[in-house]
This record gives C-alpha cells, sequence and structure tokens, in this order.
C-alpha cells in the first residue's frame, strides 16, 4: 500500500465532481465490493446517507456567523462606526467603550443563531442514528444499520410503516402484484396513500428477492433534482436489455411504508440528494410593508444625523475661526501642534457621526425580531384559532409578516376547501337525461345537518364535552341513543377525515327508489347488461377514478404488528430556524400519531356499528327499509375504507357503492367491482388518462371481462366534456340539452356538477393509438406534453352517460366571516375553477353577493366585446357616482367574470380599466380560472392598486395565488398540505381568518407601528441632548453623560419596555375587535405608521429633548457644576421622559407593564447608583464617582427633574387629550366602550348593529335605480335559464338582481352579535 | 382621577386536556393552554386620556406647582450674591495693566486691588468664587487630558502618565505630574479680601481654604502617592506642569495636608465645568457669631495677585461673594418656572374644563357610529 498522493487525490477529487455533475449517474450494487476499501468502491463520489443541515461548525460559529450577520448594512454600519471610533483624530469616546453596544447585539444574535443550529445539529444526530436493514453480503441477510450508513448502491429493506431512508429504486415487495404503499404526509403533507410499483421485468418474482442477482445490472438515472413527482431511470441487464422505471417507482426518503409487509429497494439517491432533502428550503423571507417604510424613515434618520454632524464641523470650525489666539483649553496633539480650523472642523464631521450613531437606532432591529417572536407567541397560543376538531393550530411560517395582517385591503380566496368543507356529499344524479333528486338523501342530510350543527357551537364552545370524547371506554358505557350514536360517528367522522374520506356523512348515501328499481332491473335482465346505459353510469362512477381500496382490519394488524419507528418525520425537518417550522414538525408528529390511535379508534368503531348504514337508517328514517335489502350486507365490503386523492372520487364512489356497484380492489392492472348482483367484475385496465388541469377531465380506459370491448370512461367538467361528444343525433341532442339543464340546475344550487362519459374503442384504435401511447411515456423531452396529446387523441367522440351534482357544505361561520371581513374594509374575492353560477350561487350562500346588490356578469367571447363591456360599465359606474343624488347611497356593485373573460381583461391594454371597475365593485368573482390565472389576478391587483393582498386557499392550485400575494394563508384542509406548505401562515378553518386578521392583525399592525415610532422618538430625543449641548462644548464632540451610563441607557434601562410595548400593548379587547370590525380600518393603507405620524414623533423629539436640556441648563447656569453632574439629571430626565412617554402611548396596564416599567426605573438608580460608588478611576475620562449620590442628596435635582418631565411630556399628553375629547377616533371611541361592563357592552353593540342595518336598508332604498343607458348593452338575466341560453350565451353582459335562487342549506347566522 | 376599569373576563374554568387524558386524548396536548397571560386576557387597567379625566390632573400639577415657585423664587431672592469682574479688558478696570502684558511666561506677578461697596451686610456663611467666562473647559480634548490614576496615587501612573495626558505627559524626560491641560491650565490667581472699617483701617478677611472641594474627591478619588508625608521624595523623579511656577507638593505652604494631589484648590479646578461660563468654589467665609454678620455692609477691597491670562480666548474673571441656600446659589429661573408651569396647567386645566362640558358628555353617552 502507498499513501496517496496529492496529484491523486486531486485527481479523484476532480473525478468525483464530474460523476456528480454528470447528467446520467451509472451506479452499481455494493455487494460485490464490500469489505474492500473505500478507494475500491464504484459508488463512492455520491454522498453518504449522512445529513448535515447545520449551518455553522463548532471550530468556524464565529467567523462565519459573522460573515453572515454582515450582510446586515446595519451591522456594518455600526461595526464600522466602532472602527472609526480607533482612529485617534476623531474618536469620540474610549474606542473599547463603543465596541460594547455592537458586541452585545451581535452576540445576542449569535446566541440564537447558535442555540437554533444546536437543535438542528441534535436532530441531525438523531435522524442519522435511526436503524433501518441493509442488505449484507456476509451475512446473507439484511442486517440492521444507521441511516448514516447507508450508501448509494446498497439494498435497503422497509418494512410497514418504517420510514424509507434514502431514495430507493423499488425492487421488491412482499405484495405478489409488486405493489406497496407510501403515505407522503412527511414530504408534501398529503395523506392518501400512493401506491408505487417494483420494478417491472427485473424482478424474479421470488418470495424472496436476491439481491446478489443483482450485482451485474447497472442503475443509470439522472441528476438529482427537487422535482417529488418526476424521476426516470432504466437498468441495464446483465443481458443489456433496458427496463426503464418512473416516480411510480422511487420511493423517496422520509415516506412512510404502509399497508406492504416490506419492500426491498436499490439505494439511487442518499443523504443531501434525496429529493426530501432537494426541496428542504428554510423559511422564506418577505419583507413587511412596515419594514419597508421603517427603512425609508431609517434613510431620513442618516440624513438627519449628517446634517446634525455638518451643523457640528461648521459650528466648530467657526468656533475656532472667532478664537483670537490659542487659549490653554486647546489642546495641541503630542507634537504640540494644532489642526487649522478647517481640518478640525473636518475631522469634527466624523467625530460628530460617532457621537450620534445612534440616532440610528441599532437595537432597534433585534427589538423587531424579538417583537415578532412575541406576536407570534401569542398567535399561535390563541385558543380561538386552535381546531378543535383536527387538533391542528395556526401556524406562523413567515416570521416578519404578522403586522401586515393588520393592513390588508384586497382577500382573494379559493372556494373549494376554503370557503367550502371539501368534504363531498353525493346529492343528485342525471342518467340519460332523467334526473334522480335522490329526496330521501336531501332529507336525511338537513336531517343530520341540524342537530349537528348544533352540536358543533357547543363542541366549539367547550373544548371537551364529555359525551363526545375520543375516549373508547365511554362508547361501551352509554346507554346508546341514536341521535349521539350519529353524533359521535359524526365527531369521529371529521377527526380521521384527513385519513381516509369516510365520515358517514359521504360515506351514506340514500339510494334514489327510481334509480334504485331501475337499476336492479337493469341488472337483472342480463341480457340488456351490454347496452344498459344504468350500469355503464354506475360503472364509470366505481371505476373512472383512482381511489385506492384498503381494508380497515387490515391496517390495523399491521399497526399493531409494528412497533411505531418514533422519529420518521425528521427527514425534512432540519428543524429550521425559526420557531413556526417547530410548530410544523408537531403538528406532523401530531398527527402521524393521531393516524394510528383513530385506525385502531375506527376499527373499534366498526365492531360496534355493524353495518352501520343499517343501524343509521332503524333510528332515522322508516320509510327506506328496501334500501337495506340492497345494501350490500357482507363484512368485507363494509371494512372498505376508500383513499382518493380528491374528495370527490371518494364520494362517487360510496355513491356507486350505495346502489350495489362496490369497488372492491384496485392494482394497476386491474379494477374489481362487484355487481349488485353479487358478482365481482374484474376489470383489466389498459390505462389511466390521469387528472390535469388544462384537460379538466380524467379517463380510465379498460378492457370489460364479458363483452372484451375497449372502454373508455370519462368523467369531466361539463364544459371539458361537452364538446367531445360524439355527434348527435337528434335523441341524444335532447338527452345531452337535458343533461345540461339538470347540471345548470345543479349549479345554481351550489352543486359540484361531473359529466360521465362512455366510449368504446376498438382493438385496432385502440393498438395504434397505444403505440403513441407508448412513445409518448418514453419520451424524454416534453413528455407531459406529448401523454397529454395522447390523452386528448382518445377522448373524442364519446358519449353521454349521466351527469352527478356532488354537494360541498359552507364552513361553519363562513358568511359571517366574510361580512365581518367586509366591514373591516378589506374586499374579499372568490377565485374558483368552477361554473359561473355554482360560483354566484356559493356567492350568496357565503354572502359575498347580498340580494340588493348589482350583479355585472361578464363573460365575453372576444377581445373586443370585452373591451365594450369594460368601457360601459366603468362608464356607467363613474356616471352613478359622480351623480350629485347618489352622493353617499353608493350601490353595491359586484362582478362575476369567467376565466376566458378573465384573460382578456388582464391583457395589458385592458388591465387598468379592468382594475379600475374592479375597485368599484364590492365583491368579485372570477370562475373557471386556472391556477396561474389566480396569481395573475392577484399580482394585477396587487401592483396596479398598491394595497396588501391576502390569498387563502387550500389546495396544490391554490399555491401560485398564495405564493404571488403579500401574504399566503393555506387552509389545512382536505387537500393536502401543499398550500399550507407555501403559505406564510397555515390556519384550519375559515373562519378563524376573522379573529387572524381583525384582532391579531390589528394588534400586531399597531402594536408593532407604535413601537417602531417610539424607538425613533427615544433615540432622537436621547441623542439630541448630546447635540444641544455642543452648542455649549464649542462642538467638540464632548459627551455630559457617561459612556457606559449612555451605552446602558440605550442597552439595558430603556430597551425593554419598547419590547413589551411591542409584544403585549393591547388597545381594544378582542371582543371589541370582532364585534365591531370597522376598527381594522384603522390599519389600512397608510394605518398609523405614516409619513406625518413619524415627522411628528420627531418634532416632539426635538421638543423634548430641547426642554430636556434647557431646563437644567438655565438651572444650572454659572453655577460650579461640573460637566458629568451635569449630565447626570440630564440622563436621569430622559429616562424618565421616555419612560413616560411610553405610559402614554400604552393602552392597557396589566402586571407585566407595571413591573417592567418600575423594573426599569429601578434598574437605572440601582446601577448607576452601584456603579458611581464602585467606579473611582475605571473609566477615565469620565468620572461617575459619588455623582449621583451626591445628586440625590440634593433636592434642587429633584425639584428640575419633575418641572422637566413635566413640560417635555405636556404637548403629547394635551395633544391626546384634546383630540380623544373633541374628535375621538373609532379606536378610543371602541375603548370608552371597552370599560363599560361585558353586558352592556354587548347591548350597546347589538343596538348599534341594528342601527347600521337599517341604515343600510335605507340606503338602497334611497338609491335610484341603474339608469337606462345601464340597460341598453344588457339584458335582465331570465329568471329560468334554459339550455340554449347558456350555450349559446348570446348577451354579454348580464346584470342580474336577486336572480339567483338562494341554496337549500346555506347556514344563515344572521345574529351576527352574538 | 383617570377612570378606570378592570375588564377582566372571567376565567373559563376549563383546561382542555385535563379531563380526558387517557387513550385519545394525547391527541389533543398540543392545544394551548388558556390562561390569561396566552390569550392576552391579563387585567388591565386602560386610561383613556380625555379632557373629563385629565383635568383634576391639571389643577393638582398647578396648585401644586406655584407654591413651589414661589418658594423657590423667595429662597433665590433671598440670596445675597456680589460679582466682582477684574479682568481688566477695559481701561477703567483697576487690573487693565496687569491684563495687557500679562502672559504664561511672565515671571513676576501682577498685583492690583478692587475696591468695592456691600450695600447689605451678608448673613451666615458667605461663599467665595472665582468665576471663569467663555474658559471651554468641557472642550472634548481638554476633559480627557488627565490622568485618573496618577491623581489616585498609583505609583506607575505617577511615573509613566497616560497618553491623554499629551502634550502635557513629559517635560525634559520627565513625566508631569499632575500631568495634562487640566492640570496644567490651572486657575492660579491669588483672592485676599480686605474690609474697610470706618477708621479705613483695611482688615484681612479670614479665608478659609478647607471644604471647598467635594469630600469624596478629598478623600476617595484624589490621593498622593505613597500616603501624604514626605511628598518631596514621593514626587521625585517628576516634573512641575509647565505653566506651573511651583511643583505639586508646594502648593500650600501653610498646610501640609492640603499638598500635592490633594490641594483643595487643585481639586476643584479639576472637576471640570459643564458649561463655557463657569463658577468654582474658591474660599469660604465662615461666620463668625449669631449676632453680627458674616460680611457687614461696607467698604471692601479685593487685592488680586494677576495670573491667570483671559484675554487669548476673550474671557473674563470675576470675583463672587454670595451665601448659599438649600437651593444652592442664586438663580431665580427655577421659581420663575415653577410659578408659569403652575399657571399654564392650571389655566389648560381651565380650558379642558370648558372642553369637558362641550364635548365629553357627548362621548359618555356611548354612540359612536357616525
Amino acid at each position: 500500500m502507498t499513501l496517496k498522493s496529492p496529484l491523486d487525490r486531486v485527481r479523484g477529487a476532480l473525478r468525483g465532481q464530474r460523476a456528480r455533475e454528470k447528467d446520467l449517474r451509472n451506479l452499481v450494487s455494493n455487494l460485490p465490493y464490500e469489505g474492500l476499501g473505500k478507494a475500491k468502491q464504484p459508488n463512492r463520489y455520491f454522498p453518504d446517507n449522512a445529513i448535515k443541515t447545520t449551518k455553522y461548525t463548532l471550530l468556524l460559529f464565529i467567523p462565519m456567523n459573522l460573515f453572515e450577520q454582515f450582510h446586515r448594512p446595519a451591522n456594518i454600519y455600526f461595526v464600522g462606526l466602532a472602527i472609526l471610533n480607533f482612529v485617534p483624530v476623531v474618536n469620540a469616546f474610549q474606542p473599547e467603550v463603543a465596541l460594547i453596544p455592537v458586541c452585545v447585539i451581535l452576540a445576542l444574535a449569535a446566541l440564537k443563531d447558535a442555540w437554533e443550529d444546536f437543535r438542528r445539529y441534535q436532530s441531525d444526530r438523531k435522524l442519522n442514528n435511526t436503524p433501518c436493514f441493509v442488505y449484507s453480503r456476509k451475512d446473507e441477510r439484511f442486517t440492521e444499520s444507521r441511516w448514516k450508513d447507508v450508501q448509494v448502491g446498497d439494498f435497503v429493506k422497509v418494512v410497514c410503516n418504517e420510514v424509507v431512508p434514502a431514495d430507493l429504486l423499488l425492487l421488491h415487495t412482499s405484495d405478489p402484484n409488486g405493489v406497496c404503499h407510501i403515505d407522503t404526509s412527511n414530504l408534501d403533507g398529503e395523506t392518501n396513500l400512493k401506491q408505487r410499483r417494483a420494478m417491472s421485468g427485473l424482478c424474479i418474482s421470488d418470495p424472496e428477492f436476491e439481491p446478489e442477482s443483482f450485482n451485474n445490472s447497472v442503475v443509470v438515472c439522472e441528476k438529482p433534482d427537487n422535482n417529488l413527482n418526476h424521476f426516470k431511470c432504466y437498468v441495464e441487464k446483465p443481458d443489456e436489455a433496458k427496463v426503464g422505471a418512473g416516480i411510480e417507482s422511487l420511493l423517496l426518503r422520509g415516506c412512510k411504508m404502509r399497508n406492504t409487509d416490506h419492500a426491498v429497494g436499490f439505494v439511487v439517491y442518499a443523504g443531501h440528494e434525496t429529493k426530501s432533502m432537494l426541496n428542504n428550503n428554510g423559511p422564506r423571507y418577505k419583507r413587511s410593508k412596515l419594514e419597508r417604510k421603517l427603512n425609508i424613515d431609517v434613510i431620513f434618520c442618516v440624513i438627519l444625523l449628517l446634517c446634525m454632524c455638518l451643523v457640528g464641523a461648521l459650528g466648530h470650525f467657526s468656533w475656532l475661526q472667532a478664537l483670537p489666539s490659542v487659549p490653554p483649553y486647546l489642546v495641541p496633539d503630542s507634537n504640540g501642534h494644532l489642526d487649522s480650523p478647517s481640518l478640525s472642523g473636518f475631522y469634527m464631521f466624523f467625530t460628530m457621526i460617532i457621537l450620534l450613531q445612534i440616532l440610528i437606532p441599532i437595537s432597534l432591529y433585534i427589538s423587531i425580531e424579538l417583537v415578532k417572536i412575541g406576536q407570534i407567541y401569542f398567535i399561535t397560543n390563541d385558543i380561538d384559532l386552535h381546531d378543535d376538531e383536527t387538533g391542528r393550530l395556526v401556524q406562523c411560517k413567515a416570521l416578519n409578516i404578522t403586522e401586515d395582517l393588520g393592513q390588508i385591503e384586497y382577500i382573494f380566496s379559493d372556494k373549494t376547501g376554503t370557503l367550502t368543507e371539501n368534504k363531498m356529499v353525493f346529492r343528485r344524479c342525471s342518467i340519460m337525461g332523467t334526473e334522480y333528486p335522490h329526496k330521501e338523501n336531501a332529507i336525511r342530510l338537513a336531517v343530520l345537518a341540524e342537530p349537528e350543527s348544533g352540536e358543533e357551537v357547543i363542541f366549539n364552545q367547550r373544548p371537551q364535552p364529555p359525551q363526545t370524547g375520543w375516549s373508547l371506554d365511554a362508547e361501551g358505557t352509554d346507554p346508546d341513543v341514536t341521535p349521539r350514536h350519529r353524533l359521535k360517528s359524526k365527531v369521529k367522522g371529521n377527526a380521521q377525515s384527513d385519513v381516509a374520506f369516510s365520515s358517514p356523512l359521504e360515506t351514506e348515501v340514500i339510494p334514489d327508489r327510481k334509480l334504485l328499481q331501475q337499476t336492479s332491473r337493469a341488472g337483472s335482465s342480463r341480457g340488456s347488461r351490454k347496452t344498459d346505459p344504468y350500469l355503464d353510469f354506475f360503472l364509470g362512477l366505481a371505476i373512472c377514478n383512482t381511489v385506492v381500496v384498503s381494508m380497515a382490519t387490515a391496517q390495523r394488524q399491521r399497526v399493531s404488528g409494528f412497533p411505531h419507528s418514533g422519529q420518521e418525520n425528521n427527514s425534512q425537518d432540519t428543524l429550521t430556524e425559526s420557531v413556526s417550522l417547530r410548530h410544523i414538525f408537531t403538528s406532523w408528529r401530531r398527527k402521524s400519531k393521531r393516524n394510528r390511535t383513530i385506525l385502531e379508534d375506527s376499527v373499534v368503531e366498526e365492531d360496534h356499528f355493524n353495518p352501520p348504514v343499517t343501524k343509521e337508517e332503524a333510528g332515522d328514517t322508516n320509510g327506506l327499509q328496501m334500501c337495506s335489502l340492497h345494501a350490500p350486507s357482507d363484512k368485507t365490503s363494509d371494512n372498505l375504507s376508500y383513499e382518493a386523492e380528491s374528495p370527490d372520487e371518494a364520494a362517487l364512489v360510496y355513491a356507486a357503492k350505495a346502489y350495489g356497484f362496490t369497488l372492491l380492489d384496485r392494482t394497476p392492472d386491474s379494477v374489481t367491482v362487484r355487481l349488485p348482483s353479487g358478482e365481482d367484475l374484474v376489470f383489466e385496465v389498459l390505462d389511466t388518462l390521469n387528472f390535469d388541469s388544462n384537460r379538466k377531465r380524467m379517463s380510465v380506459l379498460v378492457r370489460h371481462p364479458i363483452t372484451k370491448e375497449n372502454v373508455l370512461y370519462s368523467k369531466g367538467a361539463d364544459y371539458a366534456i361537452m364538446e367531445l361528444l360524439e355527434h348527435l343525433s337528434g335523441k341524444q341532442k335532447n338527452m345531452a340539452a337535458g343533461t345540461q339543464h339538470h347540471l345548470n340546475c345543479y349549479a345554481k344550487d351550489g352543486l359540484r356538477t361531473l359529466c360521465f362519459t362512455k366510449k368504446i374503442v376498438s382493438d385496432k384504435a385502440y393498438e395504434s393509438w397505444s403505440v403513441n401511447r407508448q412513445r409518448a411515456l418514453a419520451a424524454i423531452d416534453n413528455r407531459e406534453e406529448l401523454v397529454m396529446d395522447t390523452a386528448v387523441q382518445l377522448e373524442t367522440g364519446l358519449s353521454l352517460l349521466g351527469a352527478t351534482g356532488i354537494e360541498d357544505r359552507l364552513q361553519e361561520s363562513v358568511p359571517d366571516t366574510i361580512v365581518a371581513l367586509r366591514e373591516a374594509g378589506i374586499q374579499v374575492w372568490m377565485l374558483t375553477g368552477d361554473k359561473p353560477e355554482t360560483a354566484v350561487n356559493i356567492g350568496y350562500a357565503c354572502r359575498l353577493l347580498e340580494e340588493e346588490d348589482l350583479v355585472i356578469n361578464m363573460s365575453c367571447k372576444n377581445k373586443l366585446e370585452c373591451t365594450s363591456i369594460l368601457d360601459c360599465t366603468l362608464e356607467e359606474v363613474r356616471r352613478y357616482s359622480e351623480d350629485p343624488r347618489n352622493v353617499g347611497t353608493t350601490q353595491d356593485i359586484s362582478l362575476v367574470i369567467d376565466g376566458r373573460s378573465l384573460t382578456m381583461a388582464l391583457s395589458s391594454d385592458l388591465q387598468d380599466r379592468f382594475v379600475d371597475l374592479a375597485k368599484r365593485c364590492r365583491s368579485v368573482l372570477c370562475c373557471r380560472v386556472t391556477p396561474s390565472q389566480k396569481s395573475r389576478v392577484v399580482k394585477v391587483v396587487r401592483e396596479k392598486l398598491k394595497v396588501l393582498t391576502l390569498a387563502v386557499g387550500d389546495g396544490a392550485n391554490d399555491v401560485n395565488m398564495i405564493q404571488a400575494a403579500d401574504i399566503g394563508i393555506g387552509l389545512s384542509g382536505q387537500d393536502g398540505m401543499q398550500a399550507v406548505m407555501a403559505s406564510d401562515f397555515a390556519i384550519s378553518r375559515f373562519k378563524h381568518l376573522k379573529k387572524l386578521l381583525l384582532v391579531h392583525g390589528h394588534w400586531c399592525y399597531t402594536r408593532l407601528a407604535n413601537m417602531i415610532i417610539y424607538f425613533f422618538y427615544k433615540n432622537v430625543a436621547y441623542v439630541n441632548l448630546l447635540f444641544w449641548y455642543q452648542f455649549f462644548c464649542g462642538f467638540s464632540g464632548t459627551a455630559m453623560i457617561d459612556y457606559w451610563l449612555m451605552i446602558f441607557f440605550n442597552l439595558f434601562f430603556t430597551s425593554v419596555p419598547p419590547i413589551m410595548f411591542g409584544i403585549m400593548d393591547k388597545d381594544v379587547s378582542a371582543e371589541m375587535l370582532l364585534g365591531v370590525p370597522e376598527l381594522y380600518r384603522t390599519g389600512q393603507g397608510a394605518g398609523e405608521y405614516t409619513f406625518s405620524t413619524f415627522w411628528v414623533s420627531m418634532l416632539d423629539a426635538f421638543y423634548q429633548s430641547l426642554v430636556c436640556f434647557f431646563i437644567p441648563y438655565l438651572a444650572y447656569q454659572d453655577s460650579d457644576i461640573d460637566v458629568f453632574t451635569f449630565g447626570t439629571p440630564l440622563n436621569t430626565i430622559s429616562l424618565f421622559t421616555i419612560l413616560l412617554h411610553l405610559s402614554i402611548e400604552i393602552k392597557g396596564w396589566t402586571v407585566v407593564h407595571c413591573v417592567i416599567m418600575l423594573g426599569s426605573v429601578a434598574l437605572y438608580f440601582i446601577v448607576t447608583l452601584a456603579y458611581s460608588a464602585i467606579c473611582v478611576t475605571c473609566n477615565p475620562p469620565s468620572n461617575p464617582y459619588w455623582i449621583l449620590q451626591s445628586q440625590m442628596a440634593d433636592p434642587m435635582f429633584y425639584l428640575i427633574c419633575i418641572i422637566t418631565t413635566v413640560v417635555a411630556l405636556m404637548p403629547r399628553y394635551m395633544f391626546h387629550v384634546l383630540k380623544n375629547s373633541i374628535a375621538p377616533s373609532p379606536l378610543v371611541q371602541a375603548r370608552h366602550l371597552d370599560r363599560l361592563d361585558p353586558f352592556t357592552r354587548d347591548e350597546w353593540m347589538k343596538e348599534w348593529r341594528s342601527f347600521r342595518s337599517t341604515g343600510r336598508v335605507k340606503r338602497s332604498r334611497l338609491s335610484t335605480p341603474p339608469s337606462p343607458t345601464l340597460e341598453t348593452p344588457t339584458d335582465i338575466y331570465p329568471q329560468s335559464v334554459t339550455p340554449a341560453d347558456v350555450m349559446e350565451d348570446e348577451f354579454p353582459l348580464n346584470v342580474m338582481t336577486k336572480n339567483y335562487q338562494r341554496p337549500v342549506n346555506t347556514r344563515e347566522t344572521d345574529s351576527l352579535a352574538t | 382621577m383617570m377612570a378606570s376599569s378592570y375588564n377582566a373576563k372571567e376565567e373559563d374554568g376549563h383546561h382542555p386536556g385535563a379531563s380526558n387524558n387517557g387513550g385519545a386524548g394525547v391527541v389533543k396536548s398540543k392545544k394551548p393552554d388558556n390562561t390569561a397571560f396566552k390569550q392576552q386576557r391579563l387585567p388591565a387597567w386602560q386610561p383613556i386620556l380625555t379632557a373629563g379625566t385629565v383635568l383634576p390632573a391639571f389643577f393638582v400639577i398647578g396648585l401644586i406647582f406655584i407654591p413651589i415657585g414661589i418658594g423657590l423664587y423667595v429662597t433665590s431672592n433671598n440670596i445675597k450674591e456680589y460679582e466682582i469682574d477684574y479682568t481688566g479688558a477695559d481701561v477703567n478696570n483697576a487690573c487693565y495693566n496687569c491684563a495687557k502684558n500679562f502672559s504664561w511666561n511672565s515671571t513676576t506677578p501682577c498685583l492690583c486691588s478692587v475696591p468695592f461697596t456691600l450695600e447689605q451686610p451678608f448673613e451666615s456663611n458667605v461663599f467665595m468664587y472665582y468665576g471663569l467666562s467663555n474658559f471651554y473647559q468641557n472642550h472634548r480634548r481638554y476633559v480627557k487630558s488627565r490622568d485618573d490614576s496618577q491623581l489616585n496615587g498609583d505609583q506607575s501612573a505617577l511615573k509613566s502618565p497616560s497618553k491623554e495626558c499629551e502634550p502635557y505627559r513629559t517635560s525634559e524626560g520627565q513625566p508631569i505630574a499632575p500631568c495634562g491641560a487640566i492640570a496644567n491650565s490651572l486657575f492660579n490667581d491669588t483672592l485676599e479680601l480686605y474690609h474697610i472699617d470706618s477708621n479705613g483701617t483695611r482688615n484681612a478677611i479670614p479665608l478659609v481654604k478647607k471644604g471647598i472641594a467635594w469630600w469624596t474627591d478629598k478623600h476617595v478619588k484624589f490621593r498622593n502617592p505613597g500616603g501624604n508625608d514626605n511628598l518631596t521624595v514621593a514626587f521625585q523623579g517628576t516634573s512641575k506642569p509647565v505653566n506651573w511656577r511651583k511643583p505639586v507638593f508646594e502648593m500650600d505652604p501653610s498646610d501640609p495636608e492640603n499638598n500635592g494631589f490633594i490641594n483643595e484648590d487643585f481639586i476643584v479646578w479639576m472637576r471640570t465645568a459643564a458649561l463655557p461660563t463657569f463658577r468654582k468654589l474658591y474660599r469660604i467665609i465662615q461666620k463668625k457669631s449669631s449676632t453680627t454678620p458674616t460680611l457687614p455692609s461696607g467698604k471692601y477691597v479685593l487685592e488680586i495677585t494677576y495670573n491667570y491670562p483671559v484675554r487669548s480666548f476673550d474671557g473674563r474673571k470675576r470675583m463672587i461673594l454670595s451665601t448659599i441656600s438649600w437651593m444652592g446659589g442664586k438663580n431665580p429661573f427655577l421659581g420663575i418656572a415653577y410659578i408659569t408651569v403652575g399657571s399654564i396647567c392650571f389655566f389648560l386645566g381651565v380650558v379642558l374644563l370648558i372642553i369637558h362640558h362641550k364635548y365629553d358628555t357627548r362621548n359618555s353617552s356611548a354612540d359612536i357610529p357616525s
């Protein structure tokens, strides 16, 4: 063995670099090389599986952290000044002393970083030492190893419920079909199981997998990237055959194995190259509006500072000039030489900068950071933002934009899952042009909804209602009363809803009697099966989806069989720097734990309520006995639980199940459906054309087991399907028109509609298409487009089967919340992918639209039309609002616009007009919009109107919008967690938005704004004392306050009160803010932190510093007072003035306030007294020895302190008094009310509300109807829309006034005051 | 006074998770505590500044301030003060000649005497100050130019004074004691006061030079190196400041306890004045008995040994005789300020009363919305 020469080493490193950077990697098994040295390992260039997410190392912490911190201009400024102070000609203080504040600030920040980094280190270590099974050639079995020892090229076995340690190419699973399921909730938060397939054509389907057989194969894969849904590789077998594989064969690090005993994979990416690690970015940095303003004011401060320094420099120069000769107090340098006046003046400029540097508040930035941490602490601890059902808290992921919550002017909301529950309930369907209204189902839902909604209120009020606990033992002792029974299952259903869509509301569909007869008739007559559309319709319902079937019992066994391997979810984590991210983790961890318990629960529950359907009926509805006869009665089908990517699919599968078409099993190649007759049909799945937002439909191509036909079942949005129907004959045309009519009715009822079609593909057509399809799938470049094209090719000439209407109920308190937000001066826009009719209906239901609103419906075909509509409407609206008769009686206008028109309206030339119109509208509903349009709308409004925007959504389609808005809020709902991942704040219910904005937003904003203003004031007021003194010391840069005390003053004596003020001050109580949303308006637009408030406080600071300087000056004039004895009362006076100034600003005094204020004063006196007692010669030239003591023995000191403080604070005090007395702001009035006892206050608020609502009625009565000109280009939307009308859509601009029916089950809560 | 209300909300009393901790209760363990602090419901006092609530405060301030002001004003007026400018800037002044010819380098002292008459007798202890104008003792470099360790009796600092003392750190190769510009520019005029009685005889008035410096300065801050005995040895190897005529250990030949760094005149000078026009205590004229005034009215002569040049900075030199009260020297400002502020407060109180009657009644009835 020879030692490696350096050259070799460099060469090795280069080779490694090349190997890592190559577009394609060749990986081979490690097994033949087991036990050999590192240099012999073929995969040695690729990183191993140990991860290190720490930013710093122990040795390099200080330099690296400093480097990091110096990215902040403020830090550079202060360090620069400290260094400048080391230059003897300009220094103002002793150089070492000047370093202290900077060092303290830097040290504090470094301490915080170090602590965070240490936590990351700990979590890394834990993760790296997690056990896993790696194949060892020596032992010829999988041996236990650690995650960090896993190498690229190893074979890893993952057992059920364990976390995948690295990105594995799946080679073998215990499942005979080579399938395994993974739960990616740790990565993207999606809780539905995803199927992964072992690489086909590789694995010898032995019961046991032999890794040795893989020895001569080469895995060729791409360079790692962060796309979780994309992976391409192929395996070159010894016989040079290539087998390709994609993402469906990749197990991602951090996923959890589910439903599968074990699986074996080949490590392709390890450690930092895994997709989950590449996806792992730190928290985003957003800059808040306030912070942007603040930075401008900092620049003003810099200018002010420079002016003051210039005054100092010029003053020094002229002072020197005026001297007749050299006085004894002018000290020459060591050579006895004196600088010329101009040179001294020049030097003095820098000395002044050093002296007055704290005009730029050094501790401002760190204080703001601390305040925001405190604010976030309070937000996340708010019990009202805690969702009892899911146990989720509000999460703050962006740490520095809390105050933006108080300034929102536009909210863009998604509909599905945000305003609505996203818990889909099958409501109605239309088959072959016949409508089946499912009345019984509707009745059941209505019955169910009523007591349940009542219970829900109780549930929310009492976090732990005893009878609805999740405790298992409670059930046994309960003397099962039916309503309670139902309630319990409802609660359970909600709780487990993030596991599977199996709440009773969704699973239990009571079949329509007529339709049931139809189907049973069709089923009984065997001959007609081939053509019967009813059968096809339900088969379509059951087959055309991607629902995964899992057995509840099977799951349970596995769960209990394997010990839970604890720390699985850390893979994502790196315990990121922020507080909030820790919350995410805990919530993940909690969730995963909960899944377990709930699974156990649900099993137990099933045992109790078996079968649930019949029991429900027995207690509830009695005319439906016959249904239960047809309901599947065997146990296996009851134990099925469906896991769907979207809740619609699950709802449809459950609907099909209700009619006896039970989806029993789904493998990649086959679907098993049990027919009502009890017969199991196994369909071979030829292909699945997945859903995408461009096509708005999905299809499944299966081979019918009996007829052997290739059948394509498609479902999709009506407009995406209707265009593709085969050439219609008369009867079919009628049917299509009828269906369309039904669809429109459904939409008007606020239901989500889907069309189902079928197409029989001939073998020949399939063959040729299949070739194309394979080619597209194998393509490397723009594969997605090609695949989509092939899908479009096949989806033509469809024949319509029917349509379904699925209800998505509004979340609780949504109308309430929207009304409150609107009263708060926030414009709420709804952006949805749904049809305009559905959207308008939901709009009415959630009070986005009001009955008396003027609704402008914009849907135009071409740009010309679009332009003219915009112009007309705008002109009309403008004329209306300018009309003197209509002053103060603005008509509420709402705009409904569809995606196509939106695209035109947002084009660069129409943008301005559209925004102008939208600005005048009370609400805007955008329908049929794509995710990218959503974000475009947000961006346009944000940029054109210069307002703060907030986007709230729950699904992956809202991610763009969430990221485009100033504040993105993710709703952790049914649709996975992508929205939450992309958001700045995550809440669990839409109604939480109300408190988050109206209360926390308002508080955070006023607190921070006031604190920042106060901070500027504080520093200017203090520094100006020094400045005024310059006029009496020949502008020589003398400070009359001991340097240490000066530093302590800012660092300790007066730093905590403003921070406390920023975290805890409460101007108006939460009840008041919620009760009177108008109060929110104070923060909008410029808010409290404006140019004028800043300068007013600056002027006040100047005034106060003048008073604080000149009263003592006049009192001590021509006396024997010395420099530092003079400074002591000044320092004390400033302390009192500054603290009492804050007390004027503090709105609510709690114990904490008092303790901190008194503590600050006490600290000042204790520290100063101790310092003056101890320091005899410690701090030359200033010598504080016994000065404060002698001052405190002098009555003059107190007299001066008292009068100065009174005079200094008098104007501000008077200002507040006069303002509050003569022209009280709404906030002050609210504070007045706040002090009333709660009962009177509520009474008053109620009274006021009624006053306001009558006011509104009056207003709308007063308003004149729209002038005739408005009606010329428009038309009144007809009461009943015929299908033809909608299809042709002749009238581009529809002015509708309360034309739409109100949906049946909107939860009207009028008593907003309660 | 200020209206206060405790809007303490009743605690709901339920603590989540307490009742249901077994089994599935773990799920909810993360629910935030319902404590008043975490829910931001701490009982708070919420003062609102309105005319009605604060106007008593204004009257009270007015009522307190005006008597204080009157007291201060009267006290200040009772203080007797007499001031003589002996700069010699104009020709009529007795010291004109001295001022004209004198500089730091003069070796022979110039003497001049200023006669003056006290119209009123000065009771109790009379303090004699010298006052300088336009002397920027607070110049940054000047203030720094000293070595506190040296003055504290530190041996090593005595031999090698701090760099801050430059250029008055060493002289002819020897360290200067006391070093620095402050010490170097020590005020060295000598003032003597004679009373001319009715017979025309000059009686020297005894001037006490003890007790003019702070006790802590004399006993703690300033110390001679190696104790107070044999200062000549202790200061061996050091040089006197360049402007001084005699070394530091010969400052007061009459009192060995008043020599070296603990010389009280020196200590007083070393306490640098805050403002360019200042006075420093020079001597104390002790009260003799309760029956006769300390300085009876009549004619006096101030004998000045004119050593200190002030023409280089347009300065003035004064001698001030002053009695002293609990509030220090004569200064009517504070009294006037208190009276003024008190009156303003009173006036504002009246204004607020009017405002209160005009507006506040409206506020109390809750009719906020407009």
